[in-house]
């Protein structure tokens, strides 16, 4: 059987009790995508077009370091999101993002996101609501990694 | 006059600030700057959570949690970090080498508050060795306990401490582990991340879980808030917590966190008593 994308965001955890309407409009923007395992979702420095809801597989976060060559700052799992560039000017990714396994995601694109946040401001509300607490985890748990918390501090 | 041997084993006794003598047999690199000792000199009875006032001879005493198993009461294990002078001359102690012993001290893990819940073990760095007793038991009386999770943060692959021991456990059918480390390379496979994002992907049943916590206190105190906001009782949130312990019976006071000592109050405490202190800088 072939699910619906709508039936697929409506369900998704990140999009729990959103107005049927508002599902319908980010449908509209959303396709589904699949990525091999070491496949790239994005790369660091690209535009930001698309973000990603993780249906299954796991995903990356790397940043790379000519030292010591990419680096796993996080790692993404069945329903996450991953990317949160594409809400912020200049809509650039500041990471790569890599497949461990074998992901199946829901593509949104995110020019036409935003235009209908620009257009429907309820809509642009409802997504910055729900785009703030992971936003805000994220550099939270940043925050204990860059302290080094497990370190040996005398 | 007594020979001075007989009169110091007749002082430990008595006097529980006097160490006693027990030998290292064996020593174990674990990861950098962390060995584990194993001791003999004795019966050896604790409670899982218990710690050990630990003598490096000449240098000076630190207290050390067990991090062996309860049931084993013929051989003591420690694993020690270097972090100072005391623990640097602990971890450089070799096979045969004596070393001083007082204990055990202190209130451990509500092994008995534990059975016929969901239990939540989450460890960070250093603090699997403290809650290592605590698992062994947990895992040696499986049929009293219900889910059984064991979620573990570490610095970077090359920092997870018992790593062979938790491959072992994760291969069991009848507990969970999960392991996530703050940054990792190519070749790691594993989750990064810190440990909350474990929690938040945890199965278990809040209304009748306890959790045993131990680790970095900061690490702690999210951990618990995590937990707190899944609903699982504050009182049923336990935190080892540690301090600068000196005398281990409550004496000194250098390990005072308001109104309590951790060494004789502790290091387990229930986080109820210890919400409106653990995040004040001034204590």
């Amino acid at each position: 059987m072939i699910e619906s994308i709508e039936r697929i965001v409506q369900e998704h955890r990140f999009f729990a009790g959103m107005d049927a309407g508002f599902v319908a409009l980010v449908s509209g923007c959303a396709k589904n995508a699949r990525f091999d395992p070491g496949q790239y979702l994005f790369h660091e420095g690209d535009s930001a077009d698309w973000f990603f809801l993780l249906r299954n597989g796991s995903v990356a976060i790397e940043l790379r370091d000519p030292a010591r060559g990419a680096v796993t700052v996080q790692t993404l799992h069945e329903g996450e999101l991953c990317g949160l560039s594409w809400l912020v000017p200049p809509y650039r990714w500041t990471y790569d993002a890599r497949a461990i396994e074998q992901v199946r995601a829901i593509a949104v694109d995110a020019a036409c996101l935003r235009r209908k946040s620009e257009a429907d401001p309820r809509l642009g509300y409802d997504m910055m609501k729900r785009f703030m607490p992971p936003l805000v985890e994220r550099l939270q748990a940043a925050r204990m990694q860059m302290i080094d918390i497990y370190g040996a501090h005398d | 006059m007594a020979p001075m041997t007989d009169a110091f084993s007749a002082a430990s006794v008595a006097d529980p600030m006097i160490p006693r003598v027990a030998r290292v047999v064996r020593r174990k690199r674990e990861i950098a700057d962390v060995v584990t000792l194993e001791i003999e000199g004795g019966a050896f009875d604790f409670a899982p959570g218990q710690f050990n006032m630990l003598t490096a001879f000449g240098v000076g005493e630190a207290a050390i949690s067990v991090s062996g198993d309860p049931a084993n009461r013929t051989r003591l294990i420690h694993t020690i970090r270097a972090v100072g002078a005391v623990s640097r001359a602990l971890k450089e102690l070799h096979v045969g080498e004596p070393i001083g012993l007082r204990g055990p001290f202190g209130r451990g893990w509500p092994m008995r508050e534990a059975e016929g819940r969901d239990v939540i073990v989450v460890a960070g760095g250093l603090g699997l060795a403290p809650l290592r007793p605590a698992l062994y038991r947990l895992f040696a009386e499986r049929e009293k306990y219900g889910r059984i999770l064991l979620l573990f943060g570490a610095r970077s692959p090359a920092d997870i401490l018992f790593r062979d021991e938790l491959e072992a456990w994760r291969g069991r059918l009848d507990i969970e582990v999960e392991a996530t480390v703050d940054h990792a390379r190519g070749e790691w496979c594993g989750n990064v991340g810190v440990v909350t994002t474990l929690l938040s992907r945890a199965q278990f049943d809040a209304a009748n879980a306890l959790a045993m916590l131990c680790g970095p206190e900061i690490m702690m105190r999210f951990v618990a808030n995590a937990l707190l906001e899944r609903g699982v009782a504050q009182e049923r949130i336990y935190l080892s917590m540690e301090r600068n312990m000196k005398c281990a019976i409550g004496w000194c006071g250098h390990c005072q966190f308001g109104p309590v000592f951790i060494c004789r109050d502790g290091p387990v405490f229930p986080y109820s008593q210890l919400r409106g202190l653990i995040g004040k800088k001034e204590i």
